[in-house]
């Protein structure tokens, strides 16, 4: 077994864990723990009921993919957080503190900042001008087959990628967790999801989020309260004890290696920053909320707790360095962590709430790549049925019954399909497939959008052939790049042709720019049309006027 | 939603000046964050012993990390300013204009 700890230093000294993500890695599995999966059964059981409920108010597609415009801002913020707090996130993050100390806070800060981004750019022009799909918005006043077919491979793609970080992840969490085999994680981890969002759509899927949100905010506080409580809530004591016990010692108050060159820690901050702004899974949720300003209120409390747990993910980190890297109990003959270096913050679970706790902690983890993948297949079906077929096959004369056939067949489809890819990758490097979500998210999806919303001269052309260049250099400098070209695919040490960590420089200006030449370049009669509909797209997207409203129940 | 009241809309110079002005704000906050974010990530590239130096003597605690956590405090504070400023004045702002439009 490849050990984590190994893993993560060997990513350090690379410079790359900024750009690998929060990875899972390979891990070994424990011995069978009863309590955490009683835990997790009791959630699963809970949110089943959830979904029964919601499965008796999901009749129609506005139903199913937007819970009927019907959810709160405040409820819509938790949901949001719940998709971006990643058990990857949660487990990793404390682990890279726990290891390095400082820079996990660097890299959390990175996770944070698209929030203000899609909350001034995005949020109320997308819930104004949409109605399922964030193809809605891009596609308003384009010519609708080669929008929404960009769109929906954008989407899919970004899907896929994101999808087989989580599978994986499952897998290898449940070896730690549970004790169980990786195949049962991947095929309970797609069963649960289809079932989730086959039956109560886009209703349940929220309530899932906002339960396992609530869950592990809760759980996070607690462990910081605890870690605090036992230095008289001074940081400075919890930093002076870690200092003193930690390998590195006064190294762990400053910035390690994890930025080596600044167009590299540049790069990979714009991935981050403008890449959340073009996840489809999050796009997605703004068209749950009645209005702007519920949409704009669901940002806000989205970025207050994802802010709120980094801060706690930061104390847990240093915790674990104080009361889990001084105990024998949670370390192996060689002094490493039991488990791998992301058991951190599990250990310090058992260490500051004793066995049941444990469970709990274990199960929300679990939980939260439910949750996550749960998000990830709905915007997936959404984008196969509400994007491709009824706007590009059926030319939108396709029926609300048909259209949400289609998104259960494809809701079936990508469950087989993640849990196919899950078992596929179970012996891959995966760290890198996040980071190459957050790049073609930021390259072809937000250029696209970006430029449809906001400025007058666009034409399809133009936005099709950006968005395709954006997600062609996203993926081939990826490719290039020495996490992929060395690491996956096994070639020699240095022999890698793209010296950066994160292509989102180059392919999201080159986006942009091909976006903005092709436009201006366009003379077509068509062009004409579209920038013609300009003044009626604004007034739509900027007021409000005309947008679609809640659905009547 | 008439396309008379649309037509309206549009030729009221305020719905323009509106959209300018909260154009004008938003980015002006995103330059906020992008100055705050990047000098951070600059600061760790190119003057890592400034993040290093302690908060005071006999401290353990770097200027790193209150600068850290500042970063991601602020980043949750633009946030609301902004939405309480869109959802108070720019919507009350926007909401006369459709209702002159609709007159």
């Amino acid at each position: 077994m490849k050990s984590l700890v190994s893993l993560l230093l060997l990513a350090l000294a690379s410079g790359s864990a900024l750009a690998a993500g929060a990875d899972l890695g390979q891990a070994q599995q424990q011995a069978t723990n009863w309590t955490a999966i009683a835990m997790f059964a009791a959630f699963v059981g809970f949110t089943l009921y959830i979904t029964k409920w919601a499965a008796a108010k999901t009749k129609s597609a506005a139903d199913f993919y937007t819970a009927g415009g019907g959810i709160t801002g405040f409820q819509n913020g938790l949901a949001i957080a719940g998709d971006y707090m990643s058990a990857a996130s949660f487990l990793g993050i404390s682990a890279l503190v726990f290891g390095s100390g400082f820079d996990g806070l660097i890299f959390s800060i990175g996770w944070l900042v698209g929030w203000p981004v899609i909350t001034f750019l995005m949020a109320e022009r997308l819930r104004n001008l949409g109605k399922f799909t964030f193809a809605d918005v891009a596609a308003y006043r384009f010519s609708q087959t080669p929008i929404r077919t960009f769109a929906a491979t954008g989407s899919l793609v970004v899907v896929a990628f994101y999808m087989i970080a989580q599978m994986v992840g499952a897998g290898q969490l449940i070896k730690l967790l549970f004790g169980l085999e990786y195949t049962y994680a991947v095929v309970i981890v797609g069963v649960l999801m289809m079932a989730y969002v086959l039956f109560g759509g886009m209703t349940a899927t929220t309530w899932v989020q906002i339960i396992k949100a609530v869950m592990l905010l809760c759980g996070a506080t607690f462990m910081a309260v605890a870690v605090l409580y036992q230095f008289g809530f001074s940081p400075e004591a919890l930093f002076t004890k870690a200092v003193e016990v930690h390998k590195s010692h006064d190294k762990i108050m400053a910035p390690g290696g994890l930025i080596k060159d600044p167009v590299s820690a540049i790069s990979v901050g714009m991935a981050l920053m403008f890449g959340t702004a073009g996840l489809p899974h999050i796009l997605m949720r703004f068209f749950t909320v009645p209005n702007a300003k519920e949409a704009r209120k669901s940002v806000a409390w989205a970025t207050t707790w994802i802010g709120y747990f980094y801060i706690l993910t930061f104390i847990i980190g240093f915790g674990a360095i104080v009361m889990v890297g001084t105990n024998p109990e949670f370390l192996d003959a060689k002094g490493a962590l039991k488990g791998g270096g992301n058991m951190a913050a599990i250990h310090l679970a058992n260490a500051v709430g004793g066995n049941i706790f444990l469970g709990f902690i274990s199960a929300v983890a679990f939980a939260t790549i439910l949750a996550v993948v749960a998000g990830l297949t709905l915007s997936g079906a959404s984008a196969v049925s509400h994007d491709l077929y009824a706007t590009v096959f059926k030319k939108g004369q396709a029926s609300s019954a048909d259209e949400l056939r289609v998104s259960k067949i494809t809701t079936l489809a990508l469950g087989v399909v993640a849990i196919v890819l899950g078992i596929a990758f179970e012996k891959e490097n995966v760290a890198y497939m996040v980071m190459l979500a957050f790049a073609i998210a930021c390259s072809a999806n937000f250029p696209v959008l970006f430029m449809s919303v906001l400025w007058k001269n666009c034409t399809t052309k133009g936005a099709v052939a950006g968005g395709f260049t954006g997600l062609i250099m996203a993926v081939v400098l990826t490719i290039g790049s020495a996490n992929v070209w060395e690491v996956v695919l096994q070639n020699p040490k240095g022999s890698a042709w793209f010296p950066y960590n994160s292509p989102a420089i180059f392919s999201m200006s080159s986006a942009f720019f091909v976006i903005w030449l092709v436009s201006i370049l366009d003379r077509s009669a068509q062009a004409e049309k579209e920038r013609a509909a300009y003044p009626a797209q604004q007034i739509r997207s900027e007021s409000g006027v005309g947008a679609a409203t809640a659905s009547s129940h | 939603m008439s396309e008379i009241v649309r037509d309206r809309i549009q030729l009221n110079p305020k719905f323009l000046q509106l959209v300018k002005k909260r154009n004008a704000y938003a980015f002006v906050m995103i330059a906020l964050v992008m100055i705050c974010y990047y000098g951070y990530i600059l600061l760790i590239a190119f003057n890592r012993e400034f993040l290093a130096t302690k908060l005071g003597a006999g401290m353990t605690t770097s200027v790193g990390v209150p600068l850290g956590v500042g970063v991601i405090v602020f980043t949750i504070l633009v946030t609301w300013i902004y939405v309480r400023r869109a959802n108070s004045e720019f919507d009350a702002e926007m909401d006369a204009i459709v209702k002159e439009g609709r007159q």
